[in-house]
């Protein structure tokens, strides 16, 4: 252990300044000793000769000139084992459930290396979520990152949760060992209320999936700096449960927002020259080091897919939060506030909504064959509906021709048939696809132009009187 | 990158400071833009300031845990790439550490620090073909040999362009290593396989000359609509999502460019693993040979250092430079400029120096054109012919075009390909907007189309952007009155120019078939489409009402050319039914 320094020359929000006269390691942990007792950790943001810049994870409040510096030399770690599963940390990665000390197999670093993009393997491993908004038309595959954009007041939390509950690889549910299917869940919570919180872990512990769960906990109370670590705690223990124990896990980050404020909160207090709205110009490159560490690694077992979740302030989708991120991250998948207030259960729009790895995740063999074309051509007439809609408004359903009035029911149908299915429901791939071509078969066969024609032969609905039915 | 040779013996230094990827360090004797060691570790860095005895480097590697006090170690020389046989097929990190060879090294599928490997295999032989004798006089950039690099693509050895030159005194065929010379000169000077060049300098050339051949893109919205030169610029800008990458992934494919140098710059690691993968697998449409065999990848991902993402773009433009020495065509894909932008601002905010627009430092202009000005047709001093084409993806925050790097880079490229937030969410693809983009090359590449394709190539195309033009104008009409409220002859031009839309301009990248369309097939689609308007127009004069001829059997066909491999028999076939059924109706 190294020197004890009380040297603390200037305290500035989330930041201490202290003097010092032996090298210290840029990064490398802190402990801060107030005096009476209480101990807060820090990292160090900038090394000199003489003096360092601390960032304290855990407030600043009661630090006084007087407390006292330590240097761990070394950097910010994470404590690994297996027996992580089940258990509930703090967002610094302490245990809060009563239980015991963790008894770590590792220690390793929580700023992860980069992957070498030589090393990883294409995600193309189709994810059956049960909601046909995603497996129909942005699929989601094994080592993906796929963020909720949302906002406040709508109900994201509920989506991860039933993605969380019925997420599987369909081919090895065939398998007689169940297990091989199920995702492990790693939760990372940042700055969310308690009662947030307390949904999230009640599910968990009704669906008995806490066991298989590692849970970390930042809330809106606890400090605004920690928000900093949980995540890395959070991808840290997934890379390892991942690529060491062969695990399929599943990560889900959220807020991503208080994240993001929290990194603004300690660019102010540096005095950094400030990006767009106030953020630091390196939040996009601090955004990926923790995005890109979703993957697939050639050779290993296991895969890390991440559902971060963010609220858009203002709900708007061009602020630096969700920006940045969808520039970060293999797609988005918005939640509507216009689909909420009809009703709509989930509320997806899945028109600004994206699935970059779909294209290799789906087909013959992966889903089905014909699913790529279905998509597509829904896409396109429940666009072409969309449009219709304002026109409609204006010169009514009268002066539209036939056909134009076949999307606007389309459009319709596909809200609240395909689209909206409740939070319970968990439907197949096949479900979703065959809910697709009877929705499809209102239209005339010639304007699914985006279809193969041997697939229109093959799936289309000749009779159609037939009644639609959804579950 | 380039292992440093001739250093001249200069004083190294020790750390004063670490914040990042920016490190002070004092009483080093060093030069601006030199590559040096730091810390104990040896990370790689470039000196970018110097100031009294205070020197400031970019760092390419972490650089947790590095303390003040720890050594740094200056090389005298500044940061080159090495040049020479090997670098196709390969796959290079921002300074040009080969990453195949950095995983074998490192034992771990993470990118560890501290580890450096040469740009080029040392070790490996190549088979030497001299194309110079003894008695022959070299100059500068000549070429003296050729070596089979892959099955695509002969690589020439040239005298290395700081060279004197002088008479050949001897040159054998033969297995050599790429640090073995290959021809001497009388001078004593040993020309060899490798060499070396700093990567923010241009390569010398004789000339730049006015280009006059399209890079062929096998994209119909850019063959037919806005194409580019080989030697051209060009920038794609659009939102997240608007398919940069894919049309730079199509372009890296399908360009008819001898060599492809694809720059991944703080983008997605997946992305570079989707061309890792596909690649070798797929066939340049050109030889038949996978396609790798072609292509120099260069993959600095977003979660790699900063300081490389500012480098990476030089490493790939030095690369392009050296095979457009050759007399080859080489195409660069950047993907993102933006990232690489992004990457000096965040360099220059470390450096507290005084900020320009939107916080990027005041030389971003500068850079981007010194940048894209390293793009042109070149007479070589060697005398031959070589371009080198450069698209840009540009990723403004927002999709707002106004920001500074979009703004900048559309005051120096010619051709603007707009991405279009819009169209790519009704799954319009490619979601090139066809009123915003344009290409300033158009007039120029016209006499090629006129040779290679069709006499009435330009015609043809200018009635496709007329029938466009006047859709946009009716779309405003119709969304006040809906559509039955204009005159039968304006519907029927909204009937037309939607087959414009989705049959021609739409193109699917991920349709085996559809994915490459040449330019006589781009041709033959327009001109279908231009069947159907002359004939539907004549019907519509002689007294055939408008809800007839846009509820035609033959036409919806039009739709499915692009994914019909025997495309002429098709449309042979698809016109004279479309004929036939609108005759019919009088
Ligand atoms: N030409 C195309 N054909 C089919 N799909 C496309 C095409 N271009 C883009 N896409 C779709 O759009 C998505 C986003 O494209 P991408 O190039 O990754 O966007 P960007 O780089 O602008 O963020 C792709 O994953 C793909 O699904
Ligand atoms: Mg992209």
């Amino acid at each position: 252990m190294k020197k004890e320094y009380e040297t603390i020359t200037e305290i500035s929000g989330p930041l201490v300044f202290a003097e010092i006269d032996e090298p210290v390691g840029y990064d490398e942990i802190v402990e801060i000793d107030t005096g009476d007792g209480d101990v807060r950790r820090g990292q160090v943001l900038e090394s000199t000769s003489d003096y360092v810049a601390i960032q304290v994870f855990e407030g600043t409040t009661g630090i006084d000139r007087n407390s006292s510096v330590r240097f761990l030399g070394e950097t910010m770690k994470m404590k690994l084992t297996e027996d992580l599963l089940g258990r509930v940390l703090s967002g610094s990665g302490d245990p809060i459930d009563g239980g015991p000390e963790i008894e770590p197999d590792e220690r390793r670093d929580i700023v992860g290396k980069a992957i070498n993009p030589y090393s990883r393997e294409y995600p193309e491993e189709f994810i059956q979520t049960g909601v046909s908004g995603i497996d129909g038309m942005n699929t989601l595959v094994r080592g993906q990152k796929l963020p909720i954009f949302s906002a406040s007041g709508l109900p994201h939390n509920d989506l991860a949760l039933q993605i969380a509950r019925q997420a599987s690889v369909p081919e090895e549910e065939e398998g007689d060992d169940d297990e091989g299917s199920e995702f492990a869940v790693i939760f990372g919570a940042m700055g969310i209320t308690q009662e947030e919180a307390n949904e999230f872990m009640d599910d968990f512990e009704r669906t008995g999936a806490l066991e298989r769960s590692v849970v970390f906990m930042n809330l809106a109370d606890d400090p605004a700096v920690e928000r900093t670590l949980t995540p890395r705690l959070a991808l840290t223990t997934a890379e390892y449960l991942a690529f060491d124990k062969g695990y399929h896990v599943l990560v889900i980050l959220t807020d991503m927002t208080n994240y993001c404020e929290a990194l603004r909160e300690i660019g102010a207090a540096r005095e950094e020259v400030p990006g767009r709205r106030g953020y630091p110009g390196y939040m996009y490159t601090d955004l990926a080091q923790l995005y890109e560490r979703a993957g697939r690694i050639e050779g290993r077992e296991g895969s890390v897919t991440q559902i971060p979740i963010l609220t858009m302030p203002g709900d708007d989708d061009t602020h630096p939060i969700p920006d940045l991120t969808g520039y970060i991250t293999e797609g988005q998948i918005y939640i509507d506030r216009d689909l909420n207030s009809q009703g709509i259960e989930p509320p997806i729009n899945v028109l600004p909504s994206l699935s970059r790895l779909m294209d290799d995740g789906i087909g013959e063999g992966l889903t089905r064959a014909d699913h790529a074309d279905v998509k597509d051509q829904i896409f396109a007439a429940y666009a072409e509906g969309e449009d219709l809609r304002d026109l409609v408004n204006i010169v009514g359903r009268e002066a539209l021709s036939d056909l134009d009035n076949k999307y606007l029911d389309f459009a319709d149908r596909f809200e609240t048939e395909f689209v909206d299915q409740g939070i319970d429901t968990d439907r197949s791939i096949d479900e979703t696809l065959e809910l697709g071509w009877d929705l499809l078969s209102m239209l005339p066969k010639d304007a699914l132009n985006r279809i193969d024609e041997d697939l229109i032969e093959e799936h289309y609905r000749e009779d159609e009187t037939q009644e639609v039915t959804a579950d | 990158m380039s292992q440093a040779t001739e250093s001249d013996v200069r004083e190294d230094g020790v750390i004063d400071s670490v914040s990042g990827p920016v490190v002070t360090a004092t009483g080093l004797d060093a030069r601006m833009n030199d590559v040096v060691y730091v810390g104990s570790e040896g990370l790689m860095g470039e000196v970018i300031e110097i100031e009294g005895d205070i020197t400031t480097i970019q760092v390419y590697e972490e650089t947790s845990d590095v303390s003040p006090g720890e050594p740094v170690e200056g090389t005298g020389s500044p940061l080159s790439v090495d040049l020479g046989p090997g670098m196709l097929d390969a796959i290079y990190d921002g300074v040009q550490r080969p990453l195949d060879v950095l995983e074998e090294k490192m034992g771990s599928p993470y990118l560890d620090r501290g580890v450096d490997a040469p740009g080029i295999d040392l070790e490996k032989t190549w088979e030497f073909e001299p194309e110079v004798e003894a008695g022959d006089e070299v100059s500068s950039g000549d070429i003296v040999g050729t070596v089979p690099e892959t099955p695509s693509i002969d690589h020439k050895v040239m005298v290395p362009p700081d060279s004197e030159g002088g008479e050949v005194v001897a040159a054998e065929s033969g297995n050599f290593t790429v640090e073995e010379p290959v021809v001497e000169l009388d001078t004593g000077e040993e020309i060899k396989m490798r060499q070396e060049w700093p990567v923010r300098q241009q390569r010398p050339s004789e000339e730049k000359q006015t280009p006059t051949t399209p890079l062929i893109s096998g994209q119909r919205v850019l063959d037919g609509l806005f194409p580019i030169a080989k030697g051209g610029t060009a920038a794609i800008p659009g939102p997240f999502g608007s398919g940069k990458t894919v049309t730079q992934h199509q372009l890296a494919k399908w360009a008819d460019a001898d060599i492809v140098v694809y720059v991944g710059c703080g983008e997605r690691g997946n992305e570079m693993t989707e061309v890792i993968e596909d690649f070798p697998e797929l066939e340049d449409p050109t030889t038949g040979n996978a396609l790798m065999d072609r292509t120099c990848l260069i993959a600095n991902t977003s979660n790699m250092p900063v300081a490389a993402r500012e480098s990476c773009v030089y490493t790939g433009i030095t690369i392009a430079e050296y095979f457009r020495d050759m007399g080859y065509d080489v195409a660069l894909m950047a993907d993102s400029t933006s990232r690489w932008a992004e990457a000096m601002r965040e360099i220059s905010s470390r450096l507290e120096e005084m900020p320009g627009e939107e916080g990027y430092p005041a030389y971003l202009a500068a850079r981007l054109s010194e940048f894209y000005e390293r793009a042109g047709y070149f007479q070589n001093i060697n005398g031959s012919e070589g371009s080198v084409s450069v698209i840009g993806a540009v990723s403004p925050p927002g999709g707002d075009f106004s920001e500074p790097v979009t703004q900048n880079t559309l005051r120096i490229v010619k051709t603007f390909w707009a991405l279009d937030a819009d169209l790519a969410e009704r799954r319009h693809f490619p979601s090139i907007n066809w009123n915003e983009s344009y290409s300033l090359y158009r007039d120029q590449l016209d006499p090629w189309f006129v040779e290679n394709v069709r006499d009435d190539w330009p015609e043809k195309r200018q009635w496709g952007i007329d029938t466009l033009d006047e859709e946009a104008e009716l779309q405003e009409i119709v969304q006040l009155v809906g559509k039955d409220a204009l005159p039968e002859d304006q519907q029927l031009t909204l009937e037309v120019a939607r087959y414009l839309r989705e049959a021609w301009l739409q193109q699917n990248a991920f349709h085996p078939t559809d994915t490459y369309c040449e330019p006589e097939k781009t041709y033959r689609v327009l001109d279908a489409i231009k069947t159907y308007n002359d004939e539907a127009f004549d019907a519509l004069d002689a007294g055939v009402p408008v809800e007839e001829l846009t509820d035609l059997e033959t036409v919806p066909r039009l739709n499915r050319i692009g994914v019909q491999e025997e495309y002429n028999e098709y449309i042979d076939e698809l016109e004279a039914d479309i004929e036939s059924e609108i005759q019919e109706l009088y």
